[in-house]
């Protein structure tokens, strides 16, 4: 049997180079605010943010397995707890909890009681329909793809609208077989 | 205890903000681009400098403020401090980090030509101009936040950046007025 991937990225999180949270914090902030002057509409910067989450994902998966050393999940709910034990841990140095799973174990909450991309940040009226933190669903999901899932992430409650806590709803489309480049042999 | 995040969370939303905004945005308009990516820059600054700043004395001079962004403002945000601080006592500076750590991961297209490719003097000169071309899009975000930090300081200025060889990178501030 293999081992068991580990449970907490305190360590991981102890062996990054780290930095003052407020940078981040702050560029995302000044990103997020010029993407609402340059496109105007609120749903066409979710989809910006998504996106531009999706183009760090698909990355940022890399430097996750190189350093956390993570084995390979048994099933989408292991998967799960490890995005919210270590891959947000690592990252952004908190931690989410996963709850809400549907029967068949593809679908799942990560909710997060602390999230650094939201200091300082309010938003006002004229930001109503905005998911601030939408880069994350793109992360994921970008990250995942790498990995042969194919999900779909989106936010369901988010502390900046009067919500009690950030949720993003979690669920696997499907899971696509690994392809090998045989074709170089030939 | 100052909350911490990876670093590779601040390179990858720089890295994406310059390639979404050079890239997806404003793909035939680099000059638009630029600029929207110097703004962004301007408004990180401008707070940074406000929280960095608030249990000190105000600044006497703009010589105290420049200094300030050398040692203080550059700790902050990249652990070293400016090299090097150099003037010409008429409002313009040129603050010199060797090793800028925004540049330090960017890579350039083609392997360095060895001793038996063309003559030194003229490799030089095309890995000069191919660094510059490189860094340069990545060089709008730094030269906006130093900008916007000397701005909140009460020190109106034009912020431009040189680089000669990657990851050294020299900010040249013009002050106005």
């Amino acid at each position: 049997m293999a081992p068991l991937a580990p449970r907490s990225g305190d360590a991981v999180f102890a062996n990054v180079e780290r930095v003052n949270a407020e940078l981040v914090t702050l560029t995302y902030g000044a990103i997020v605010r010029q993407l609402l002057t340059d496109f105007e509409e609120v749903e066409e910067v979710n989809k910006q943010l998504d996106q531009m989450g999706y183009n760090i994902g698909i990355r940022l998966i890399d430097e996750f397995l190189a350093k956390s050393n993570i084995t390979r999940c048994v099933d989408f709910k292991e998967t799960a707890e490890v995005i919210a034990k270590v891959g947000f841990k690592m990252f952004l140095g908190v931690t989410a909890s996963v709850g809400n799973w549907d029967a068949d174990g593809t679908e799942c909450s990560l909710i997060l009681e602390d999230n650094p991309l939201v200091d300082f940040v309010e938003l006002p009226e004229t930001c109503q329909g905005l998911y601030y933190c939408n880069v994350l669903c793109g992360v994921i999901r970008g990250a995942l793809e790498m990995v042969s899932m194919k999900t779909e992430v989106r936010w369901v409650r988010d502390m900046l609208c009067g919500d009690d806590a950030y949720e993003l709803k979690l669920k696997l489309l499907e899971q696509v077989p690994e392809e090998y480049p045989y074709k170089d042999d030939e | 205890m100052v909350r911490e995040v990876s670093e590779s969370c601040v390179d990858s939303v720089t890295m994406e903000m310059v390639a979404a905004y050079c890239g997806r945005f404003y793909a035939n308009k680099q000059e638009l681009a630029a600029r929207r990516i110097e703004a962004i820059g301007y408004q990180v600054g401008l707070q940074l400098a406000e929280r960095y700043t608030k249990e000190r004395p105000r600044f006497a001079d703009h010589l105290e403020a420049i200094k300030f962004i050398c040692k203080d403002f550059w700790s902050e945000l990249f652990k070293k401090q400016i090299d090097n601080l150099k003037t010409n006592h008429r409002g313009t500076f040129v603050l010199q980090d060797n090793r800028f750590r925004w540049l330090t991961r960017i890579s350039l297209d083609s392997p360095l030509p060895t001793a038996n490719g063309s003559p030194k003097e003229s490799s030089t000169t095309s890995n000069d101009a191919k660094s510059a071309q490189a860094a340069g899009m990545h060089l709008y975000f730094p030269c906006g936040i130093i900008r916007g930090a000397l701005t909140n300081l009460g020190v109106p200025c034009q912020v431009s950046a040189e680089v000669a060889n990657l990851p050294a990178c020299s900010f040249v501030i013009r002050i106005k007025g």
